[in-house]
C-alpha cells in the first residue's frame, strides 16, 4: 500500500509531498507523482516525525480497568505517537524478561504503535535488590530504559550499581527523583497553596536533592542518567550545571508541567493531583526555557490513567497522575510554539528525535526523508477545540485539561507506512 | 449556586459581623428555661463525622436542635463508611435523605469542599484535616468580642503547632477580616514554609510577644510531633512555648487566655493558667453553641443562605 | 442583603417616583402623640391601674412605640412601667420566603413576663402573622397572666383570628396600598404614610 501525502509543511517549513511506499518514505519533494498511491490531502497540515513517548503508563498487566496496551496505544496513535515506552510499575512489575516480553508482544499484536517496555531497576520496584537488568536487555523486548518510576531509587548504592550495570548494554536509568523521607504523605507542591489548603507539602528540594546526587553519581561512574518529569526551576539549574560539566544526563518534562500551576489545586479536585506535583508559575517558566534551550531534552507525557473512582474522592485518598497522550502535542503547541519558544523543527526534536535516541529506538525518531521508516504525524495547528474527556480514546478520563481550549489537532498518524489514524479517526 | 461555610475566608467582614451579632442575640436563649426556637422546623441537618470529636459534634447537635432542626447523626464508625464506602457514595445517600445542611468533620483536608460539589444542601466545615475549622474561629472571635469588645486593632497571639492546626488557619483568616493583628508563635518547624503570604506576623519568641498581647490562644500540641522531629522533647517544647503562671504574669491586665481544647495540661498550658480568671476555656464551649446556631440559622433559615460562598468545581 | 432596621413585610422607605401618586400622610406627629396618650389611658382603665403591666415592643418600630407608651403611662400614673423589646424573626412563618436576616434584640425587663399582663406593641396590624409569631415567642419566655395587643394603625386584611385591644387609628386600606409608620427615633420624623405598593423595594 502506498500513500502520497500532498502539500504538508514538513516540520512547519515549505509545503512538500511525501511518498510513502510499503514501510518507508520513498521520496519527499514538490509535485510528486501519485502513481497509483492513495492521496492524502495535507494542505495546511504540518508533517512531523512520529512522536515518541519515553514515559507512558499502559497499566497492563494488573490494572486493565484503567488502561490496556490496546487502549493505551490507540490513545497514543490518536495523539500522534508511533512509539511509547511502557513504564514498569505494573502488577506484576516488569522486572523480569517474562513480563517485559509479554508487554512487548501485546503491543505488537495491538499494532497501533510500538510498545517499548521499560524494565524495573529493582525487584518489585522495592528499591532493594537489582532486577535482572541484563535478562530484560537480552530479551525479545530489548529493554534499554530502566526505571522504578512511581518510586525513587533512593538508596545511593543501589543507584550507583544500577547506573554502572546498564553500561554493559548501553542502557539508561530513568530516575523518578523524589527523596522519600522529605515527601512522606506529601500531597502537593509545598508553598503558598499547600499552606492555605492544609495539604502536606511536597518540597522542590525533595526532587532537586536526588537529581543533584544522581548527576554526581552518573558523572563519577560515567553512565547515562535520564531524569524523569523534571518539575522545578532548581532541578533545571542542577541539570544545566551537570551538562556544562559533561555529565551524560538527559531529562524530560511533561506537558502538564509546562502548562499548569499549583493554584489549580485550590478546589481540591484530585484531577490535578500528580507526582511530581504541579509547581509554581516560576517553575513553569523555567521548564519552558529549559526545554527551548535544550537543558531539558524532551517532552514525555507520564500518561497515567486512573479509573473514575480513584479521582472522585478526597484529595488525600486520590490516586496521583493524569492522562496525556492525546493532549501532548496541543499542550506543547500552546506552551512552546505559540509563545515563540520552539518552532516545529524544535517540536520534532523534543518529541521524536531526542526521546528515540535516549530510548535507543533505531526505527523511530528519524528525519522525514527518503529511506526513513514512514513514521509520520500530520497535524493541523490552526484547529482549536475545548478538551472533552468523554471524547478520549484512552480508557480513562482523568485529564487535567478538561474544558480548556487548546490549539491543534492530530489529523493522521502513520506507523511504518500504515495509517493508524486518518482524518482524525482511528483506523 | 448554593453557599457553604468551608473556610473562614468565605466570610466577608459584613458576613462575619452578622454571624457574631446573631450569635450574641442567640446567646440569650441559653439563659432561658425554654432553649428552643422553631426557626429550622422541618429542616434536616446531617452531622457527618468521619473523625471522632464528641465535643464538636455535641456542640453542632445542640445548635441544630435548639433551632428545631431534624438532626441525623452519621458517624463513620460502624457505618458503611468504615467499610470502604466512598465520600461520593455518602454524598449521594445524603441527597436521598434530603439534607438541607451537612456538617462535616473529616480527616482529609478539602473533604467538605468536595462534598459541597456533590450535594445540594449547604455544607458546614466542622474541621477538615489540617485545613480549617471556621466555626471554631467564629466562636473564638465571639468569645474575644464578649470579653474585649471590638476586635479592630486587637493583638492576638496564637501559639503552637500552626503547621497542622486547622484552628490556627481559620483564626488567622477570620481575625484578619475583623481587623485584629495576629502573631503566630511556634518553633520554626511547626510554621508553614509560605507563612509569609499569610495576613499575620510570625515570632519564635513567646516572651517578647506576650506583653503586647490582648489575647493568647494556645494550640494543642500532639506528642507524635516529637517523634517526627518537629521538636526534641515535650519538656523543651513546654519550656520554650508553654504558657505557665510566670509567662501569664507578663500579659497586660485585661488580656485573656484561650484554648480550643482538648488541653494538654502541663504541656502547652499550665493548670494554674487554664483555671485562672483570664481563661475563657469554659466560655468557649458555651459560645460554640451560640456561634453554630448563628451559622446554621444564616445558612438554612431563609430562602437562601445569607452568608458563605459557593464552590466552583 | 439583611437590613436590620426594616421589617420584612414593609418596604424600607416609600419612594416617590415620576407618575407615582405621592404617599399621603394620614397621621402626623401630633396625631400620633394623641393616639398614644389615649392608648395609655385605655391601658390603665382596662388593667385597673396598670400595676402588673409590662410592655413588649415588637422589633423595630414597636419597640420605639413601647418606650413612648411607657413614658406616657409614667406621666399619667407617676411611676415607671416596665417595658422591653421582642424580636420575632425566629418565629416568623415566612422565613423561607426570603434570605435569612439579622436578628433584633429581645430584652425582657428583669421582672420577667410570668404572671404579668403583657401588652404587645406594634406599629401596624395587618395580616396578624407578626402577632402570631410574637405570641409564640412570648410563650417561650414565660407564662403571662394575660396578653394584650396595642397597635398604632390597624389597616385590616387579617389572615388569622387576631384583633387588637388598643388601636391608635383604624385605617381602611386596599391590598394595593402600603402603610408606613415613621418615627422620629428611627426615621427622623413622625408620620403614618399611605401610598401605593411596589414603589419601594
Ligand atoms: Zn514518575
Amino acid at each position: 500500500m502506498s500513500y502520497l501525502i500532498k502539500g504538508a509543511r514538513v516540520l512547519g517549513g515549505e509545503a512538500a509531498d511525501i511518498l510513502v511506499r510499503d514501510e518507508g518514505i520513498a521520496a519527499v519533494g514538490a509535485g510528486l507523482d501519485a502513481g497509483g498511491a492513495e492521496v492524502v490531502e495535507a494542505g495546511g497540515l504540518i508533517a512531523l516525525p512520529g512522536l515518541v513517548d519515553l514515559h507512558t503508563h499502559l497499566r497492563e498487566p494488573g490494572r486493565e480497568d484503567a488502561e490496556t496496551v490496546g487502549s493505551g496505544t490507540r490513545s497514543a496513535a490518536m495523539g500522534g505517537f508511533t512509539a511509547v515506552h511502557a513504564m514498569a510499575n505494573t502488577d506484576p512489575v516488569a522486572d523480569t524478561a517474562g513480563v517485559v516480553e509479554q508487554v512487548w508482544r501485546l503491543g505488537r499484536e495491538a499494532g497501533y504503535c510500538d510498545v517499548q517496555p521499560v524494565g524495573a531497576v529493582t525487584r518489585g520496584i522495592a528499591g532493594e535488590q537489582l532486577a535482572e537488568l541484563g535478562a530484560m536487555a537480552d530479551s525479545a523486548a530489548r529493554v534499554r530504559v530502566f526505571s522504578d518510576d512511581g518510586h525513587c531509587v533512593s538508596d545511593a548504592v543501589i543507584m550507583r550499581r544500577a547506573l554502572e550495570y546498564v553500561k554493559a548494554f548501553d542502557g539508561v536509568v530513568a530516575q523518578h527523583a523524589q527523596e522519600p523521607r522529605l515527601t512522606e504523605g506529601a500531597q502537593m507542591n509545598e508553598g503558598e497553596m499547600s499552606a492555605a489548603l492544609g495539604l502536606r507539602g511536597w518540597p522542590a528540594v525533595a526532587e532537586e536533592a536526588i537529581i543533584a546526587r544522581d548527576v554526581l553519581l552518573a558523572q563519577h561512574v560515567g553512565s547515562r542518567l535520564h531524569v524523569c518529569h523534571v518539575s522545578t526551576a532548581g532541578s533545571v539549574e542542577i541539570i544545566r550545571w551537570a551538562k556544562s560539566k559533561g555529565c551524560p544526563v538527559t531529562a524530560e518534562v511533561t506537558p502538564h508541567h509546562l502548562l499548569l500551576t499549583d493554584d489549580r489545586c485550590g478546589g481540591y479536585d484530585p484531577i490535578f493531583k500528580v507526582n511530581p506535583p504541579l509547581r509554581t508559575g516560576d517553575d513553569v517558566a523555567a521548564l519552558r526555557h529549559a526545554l527551548a534551550d535544550g537543558t531539558i531534552d524532551c517532552v514525555a507525557t507520564d500518561h497515567a490513567p486512573h479509573p473514575v473512582e480513584a479521582k472522585e474522592t478526597e484529595w488525600a485518598e486520590a490516586a496521583m497522575g493524569m492522562i496525556g497522550l492525546e493532549t501532548a502535542l496541543p499542550v506543547v503547541q500552546e506552551a512552546m510554539v505559540e509563545t515563540g519558544l520552539l518552532d516545529w523543527a524544535g517540536v520534532a526534536d523534543r518529541m521524536s528525535y531526542k526521546p528515540a535516541r535516549i530510548g535507543r529506538l533505531s526505527g523511530q525518531g528519524r528525519p522525514l526523508e527518503a529511506g526513513s521508516p514512514a513514521n509520520i504525524t500530520l497535524y493541523d495547528p490552526s484547529a482549536r477545540r475545548a478538551v472533552d474527556p468523554s471524547a478520549m480514546t484512552s480508557k480513562s478520563r482523568n485529564t487535567p485539561f478538561a474544558g480548556l481550549e487548546l490549539p491543534g489537532r492530530v489529523v493522521a498518524t502513520f506507523l511504518r507506512g500504515r495509517p493508524t489514524v486518518l482524518e482524525g479517526k482511528l483506523q | 449556586m448554593n453557599r457553604h461555610l468551608i473556610s473562614a475566608a468565605d466570610l466577608s467582614r459584613d458576613d462575619a459581623l452578622l454571624v457574631l451579632d446573631t450569635a450574641e442575640e442567640l446567646a440569650q436563649i441559653a439563659d432561658r428555661s425554654i432553649k428552643k426556637l422553631p426557626t429550622l422546623r422541618g429542616r434536616t441537618v446531617v452531622n457527618l463525622f468521619f473523625e471522632d470529636s464528641t465535643r464538636t459534634r455535641i456542640s453542632f447537635e445542640a445548635a441544630a436542635k435548639r433551632l428545631s432542626a431534624d438532626v441525623i447523626n452519621f458517624s463513620a464508625k460502624g457505618s458503611s463508611v468504615s467499610k470502604g464506602e466512598s465520600l461520593k457514595d455518602t454524598a449521594l445517600t445524603l441527597e436521598a435523605m434530603g439534607a438541607d445542611g451537612v456538617v462535616i468533620r473529616h480527616g482529609a483536608s478539602g473533604a467538605p469542599h468536595r462534598l459541597a460539589g456533590w450535594v445540594r444542601g449547604s455544607v458546614v466545615n466542622a474541621g477538615d484535616g489540617t485545613h480549617e475549622h471556621p466555626t471554631q474561629a467564629l466562636l473564638d472571635a465571639f468569645t474575644m468580642r464578649r470579653r474585649l469588645g471590638d476586635l479592630e486593632g486587637r493583638k492576638v497571639t496564637i501559639v503552637g503547632d500552626v503547621l497542622h492546626s486547622r484552628v490556627a488557619r481559620s483564626n488567622v483568616l477570620l481575625l484578619h477580616t475583623l481587623g485584629a493583628d495576629v502573631t503566630l508563635v511556634a518553633p520554626p518547624t511547626l510554621v508553614p514554609v509560605a507563612v509569609g503570604t499569610w495576613p499575620c506576623s510570625v515570632s519564635y519568641d513567646l516572651d517578647a510577644v506576650l506583653p503586647k498581647s490582648d489575647v493568647v490562644m494556645m494550640l494543642r500540641v500532639q506528642q507524635e510531633r516529637m517523634n517526627a522531629a518537629y521538636f526534641p522533647s515535650v519538656r523543651e517544647y513546654s519550656r520554650r512555648y508553654g504558657l505557665d503562671g510566670d509567662r501569664m504574669a507578663q500579659l497586660p491586665e485585661h488580656a485573656i487566655v484561650m484554648h480550643p481544647g482538648p488541653m494538654n495540661r502541663g504541656v502547652e498550658i499550665a493548670a494554674e493558667v487554664a483555671d485562672s480568671v483570664r481563661s475563657t476555656i469554659v466560655e468557649q464551649v458555651a459560645n460554640g453553641v451560640s456561634a453554630r446556631m448563628a451559622v446554621l440559622y444564616l445558612l438554612l433559615g431563609g430562602s437562601e443562605p445569607a452568608i458563605g460562598k459557593g464552590v466552583s468545581e | 442583603m439583611v437590613n436590620a432596621a426594616s421589617r420584612p413585610d414593609e418596604p424600607v422607605e416609600v419612594r416617590v417616583a415620576d407618575g407615582d401618586p405621592r404617599p399621603k400622610a394620614v397621621l402626623e406627629g401630633p396625631d400620633i402623640r394623641r393616639a398614644l396618650t389615649r392608648i395609655a389611658h385605655e391601658i390603665l382603665e382596662r388593667t385597673k391601674g396598670g400595676h402588673d403591666v409590662l410592655l413588649l415592643g415588637i422589633q423595630t418600630r414597636g419597640v420605639t412605640l413601647a418606650e413612648r407608651l411607657a413614658g406616657a403611662l409614667r406621666e399619667v400614673e407617676g411611676r415607671p412601667v416596665p417595658w422591653g423589646s421582642l424580636d420575632v424573626t425566629m418565629y416568623r412563618d415566612d422565613l423561607r420566603l426570603r434570605p435569612a436576616r439579622a436578628l433584633g434584640r429581645t430584652e425582657v425587663p428583669p421582672e420577667g413576663v410570668d404572671d404579668r399582663v403583657v401588652v404587645l406593641v406594634d406599629d401596624v396590624l395587618f395580616s396578624g402573622r407578626t402577632v402570631r409569631a410574637a405570641l409564640d415567642a412570648l410563650n417561650d419566655l414565660g407564662r403571662p397572666r394575660a396578653v394584650q395587643l396595642a397597635v398604632l394603625v390597624d389597616r385590616g386584611h387579617r389572615e388569622l383570628p387576631i384583633r387588637a385591644d388598643y388601636v391608635g387609628k383604624n385605617l381602611p386600606t386596599s391590598m394595593r396600598e402600603n402603610v408606613k409608620v415613621l418615627l422620629a427615633e428611627n426615621d427622623g420624623r413622625d408620620a403614618v404614610l399611605l401610598g401605593p405598593t411596589g414603589g419601594a423595594k
